[in-house]
């Protein structure tokens, strides 16, 4: 493999405590090292321009069974946006559900190069995988649904850890996923018979458990396993006015399971978990409340599921949210589904709009708590794709990260009850290149695990961005079109050590990216036995031995060993 | 002015967008001969298919003669001018038309005036279906203008009309006014089955017979009924509300004369 050599770039890299300096990045063998044979390697001119890690994507709906759903529904959202085949790509369409080959150039071109799929079912993880397999020039990874799988919560209820932990390593295994998604806990199972649960402590229906037994028995479950990433969680009574409390009481409820300060939980998209307020008339932002908590708390980190104005699609496997949102949206088609003994799950078309006293406050609400939060390490930027936003937005979220002109410009057109109630006229805060790196890769990264990644230090997989911001001369905060446009074009972006976006372009669109899983090796296998066999016959509409995600599913298959401590 | 002949029978479909006066405006006929426009797979330019002729007048007026089914996206995105078409003419004709006129001397394929928001479209033929109606998946319907058929419409029309008004001389097909919101619809002879379905407002004026859906229910008798500044239609007619599966508001028109089996609705008056 060929080497190359970066030369006289402003790197940003938060892991190695390196804040914009002149340095040299040399690429052997798809990694970083310390050197490389200067006249034989390719040498690529940084001088002016910015130098950070691959992008790590944290939470992005990107493929599986829900997201192709919403391909389906929406003709209209891919012939607004048809992309053309060239010599190097293929054709496809884009705008909020891109088509599989188009999400990969289009995150590549952004300079990112790791992106975790926000959330799976593990009946539809063989859909998931081969989706993935066609997602080029990316590493990805999925999460798999647990909070509603019935032997999680058939363990759980009965107090058995030990067992429920040897399931769910046996589910990870047979998934291929990298981390336990929970979604509503107790809610989605609920919906099976047309209920929710509105509180930590409302009972689920036939298991005896709670939401709050849930949480804190999977992230027993995940320290038992030694997982990577903490769980990843959805919390109850999202999207509904006044579930701030909510979510400080799911913070509270697990702040004692954290030992050495280390995060045991992560929430995402926050944004829509953070409203105050007794129903939408009177809703209001309660980001001051969440990021006082997450500022005197390090048991937790969160994404922020920015709302970006735009015609996106929202799916989640949040069937009772979605069934809300159609009453609430004016009754546009829509979809909304049983996943069996798993999950559920809900996809409608949502337009954002400014002139919505709702969605412009949603919008403040995301920044706010953005920038609320004093430590970048504990929240990361997403739009929870493409429920807030597509991901081709990023460039945007991160211009209202890093410049307070660029926030007033878009306050400036939202609905006036939305400017009077947002917090943001009196946020100061304007982010640095250093901040913003910690944001999209090197907390991302930390936050998931993956030591190789979201860094720029010897023995770091070379994926490696190059932006046109020189941070001598550019003042983002002033100019931050320029800044916003060089973020969405990336002028180099290296997928293991290989130049795959040059100029913005996709140039090489034939490295396929690993698919990231991990495997957790338990003492003894979970119990497998004529009993489980016969639920699996009776209550699913697959048979047990077709249930895994068998190697042959995946194209270039990464496996992270864990041992386990059960 | 500009006239457009076809030079041979098309075969294939030809997607013609750049057939507008605004394209065509300040264009010499050299320049209009070589706007691009593609025939099946092919790229092609205007001059291959069509020949071009100026007339001496200066009005910004485009006229096609011959028969042009294959021709799409005629008069897209117009925003003024006039074009006249003597002949058939092919789908999406004045799709997206923001003002000006087109004249079909002929019949018209689906989608025609697909997205409006401005200009009229006489078709004194018949027109396809999906007339006035937005393309597959988008709910974002003709917004305003008229559209007056000779003859009859195909189903599908004036599906997610959020405005405008459309008059027809003939039949319409299924699914009438679909989704639609806001804006008039004029049938002066029979509807077939679903008119109005999922409507929430708006106005269908059916002369003929039609069906109404049992999610419609009667709201009054009227001796007459104004469809737009223009027209006015003697009735009587059975006013139903609905769609009422989506408390619609939506007011179907539907005569006395020609629906006696409509009669046991009286009773609940």
């Amino acid at each position: 493999m060929s080497e190359i050599l970066i030369k006289n770039g402003f790197i940003v890299d938060p892991i190695n405590n390196i804040n914009c300096e002149k340095k040299d990045i040399m690429i052997k063998g798809g990694k970083i090292v310390e050197k490389v044979n200067e006249t034989k390697a390719q040498i690529i001119d940084a001088s002016g321009k910015l130098v950070m890690a691959g992008g790590v994507d944290i939470h992005s709906h990107i493929a599986g069974a829900e997201v192709n759903m919403g391909r389906m529904i929406r003709p209209e959202d891919h012939y607004k946006d048809p992309v053309k085949k060239t010599t190097i790509t293929r054709a496809g369409t884009g705008y909020s559900i891109p088509s599989t080959f188009v999400t990969g150039y289009r995150y590549s071109e952004m300079g990112y190069t790791s992106v975790f799929n926000g959330s799976i079912a593990a009946l539809k993880a063989k859909h998931l995988h081969e989706e993935l397999n066609d997602i080029p020039l990316l590493d990805k990874g999925t999460y798999v649904l647990m909070g509603d799988w019935w032997f999680v919560l058939e363990n759980l209820a009965k107090g058995d850890l030990n067992e429920c932990a040897r399931l769910v390593a046996w589910l990870m295994q047979s998934t291929k996923g990298y981390g336990i998604k929970v979604v509503n806990p107790g809610g989605l199972e609920s919906w099976g018979f047309g209920r929710n649960v509105h509180s930590l402590d409302d009972q689920v229906p036939n298991f005896c458990i709670t939401p709050r037994e849930i949480i804190r028995g999977l992230i027993k479950v995940n320290k038992l396993l030694n997982l990577p990433h903490t769980i990843h969680l959805h919390t109850n009574n999202l999207g509904i006015p006044g579930n701030y409390q909510t979510s400080l009481e799911t913070m509270q409820a697990v702040e004692d399971l954290s030992t050495d300060a280390k995060p045991v939980l992560h929430i995402t998209h926050i944004q829509f978990a953070s409203f105050k307020g007794e129903n939408w008339s009177k809703f209001k932002s309660g980001a001051e409340e969440i990021a006082k908590y997450m500022n005197a708390h390090t048991h937790m980190t969160l994404d922020m599921g920015q709302v970006t104005f735009s015609d996106t699609t929202t799916m989640t496997a949040d069937g009772p949210f979605e069934f809300s949102l159609y009453e609430l949206g004016g009754h546009n088609k829509w979809v909304n589904s049983d996943v069996e003994t798993e999950s559920s799950g809900g996809i409608i078309p949502f337009h954002y709009k400014k002139n919505s006293p709702v969605n412009a406050l949603q919008w403040s609400i995301g920044l706010e708590i953005a920038l609320l939060i004093k430590d970048p390490w504990k929240i990361f930027m997403t739009t929870d794709h493409p429920n807030g936003g597509p991901f081709y937005d990023y460039p945007k979220v991160l211009a209202w990260l890093y410049s307070k002109k660029a926030r007033e410009a878009t306050l400036k057109k939202c609905h006036k009850s939305a400017r009077k109630k947002s917090l943001l006229p009196s946020i100061d805060r304007e982010l640095t290149l250093y901040e913003l790196a910690i944001m999209t890769r090197a907390g991302t990264a930390k936050a998931l695990g993956l030591t190789n990644k979201g860094h720029l230090g010897v023995g770091a997989d070379a994926d490696v961005a190059i932006f046109d911001i020189n941070p001598e001369t550019l003042d983002i905060t002033k100019k931050f079109r320029t800044a916003r446009k060089a973020f969405s074009k990336a002028v180099y972006t290296l997928k293991d050590g290989i130049i795959v976006v040059k100029d913005g372009q996709v140039v090489n669109s034939q490295v396929p990216g690993r698919t990231i899983w991990v495997d957790p090796q338990t003492k003894d296998p979970c119990r497998i036995d004529e009993d489980m066999k016969r639920k699996f016959r009776d209550y699913w509409t697959i048979e047990f031995e077709n249930y895994p995600v068998t190697d042959n599913y995946i194209k270039v298959s990464d496996r992270l060993v864990r041992k386990a401590s059960v | 002015m500009i006239t457009l002949t076809p030079l041979r029978a098309f075969n294939v479909p030809i997607q013609a967008p750049c057939i507008t006066p605004d394209e065509f405006a300040n264009k010499s006929v050299a320049e209009v001969t070589k706007l691009p426009v593609t025939e099946g797979n092919r790229h092609v330019t205007l001059g291959d298919l069509f020949k071009i002729e100026q007339n001496a007048s200066e009005s910004s007026s485009i006229t096609i003669n011959g028969e042009c089914s294959k021709v799409k996206r005629v008069g897209q995105g117009m925003t003024s001018g006039e074009i006249i078409i003597n002949g058939n003419i092919g789908m999406h004709t004045g799709e997206k038309m923001a003002g000006g006129k087109i004249v079909v001397n002929g019949n018209t394929g689906g989608w025609t005036g697909s997205e409006m928001k401005k200009g009229i479209i006489e078709i004194h033929g018949d027109a396809g279906d999906y007339t006035a109606s937005p393309y597959r998946g988008n709910d974002l319907g003709m917004k305003g203008g008229l559209i007056t058929v000779e003859g009859n419409v195909g189903t599908d029309v004036g599906c997610y009309l959020q405005g405008g008004i459309i008059k027809v001389k003939g039949n319409a097909g299924r699914f009438l006014g679909f989704h639609m919101s806001e804006g008039a619809i004029y049938v002066e002879k029979d509807c077939d089955v679903r008119a109005g379905a999922l409507m929430t407002a708006g106005k269908i004026v059916i002369g003929g017979k039609l069906e109404i859906l049992p999610s419609f229910t009667i709201d009054s008798i009227k001796a007459k009924v104004k469809v737009d500044a223009e027209t006015t239609v003697q009735g009587p007619f059975y006013v139903f509300l609905g769609d009422l599966s989506e408390k619609g508001k939506g007011k179907i028109f539907a005569s006395k004369t020609n629906n006696p089996e409509f009669k046991f609705y009286e009773k609940y008056l």
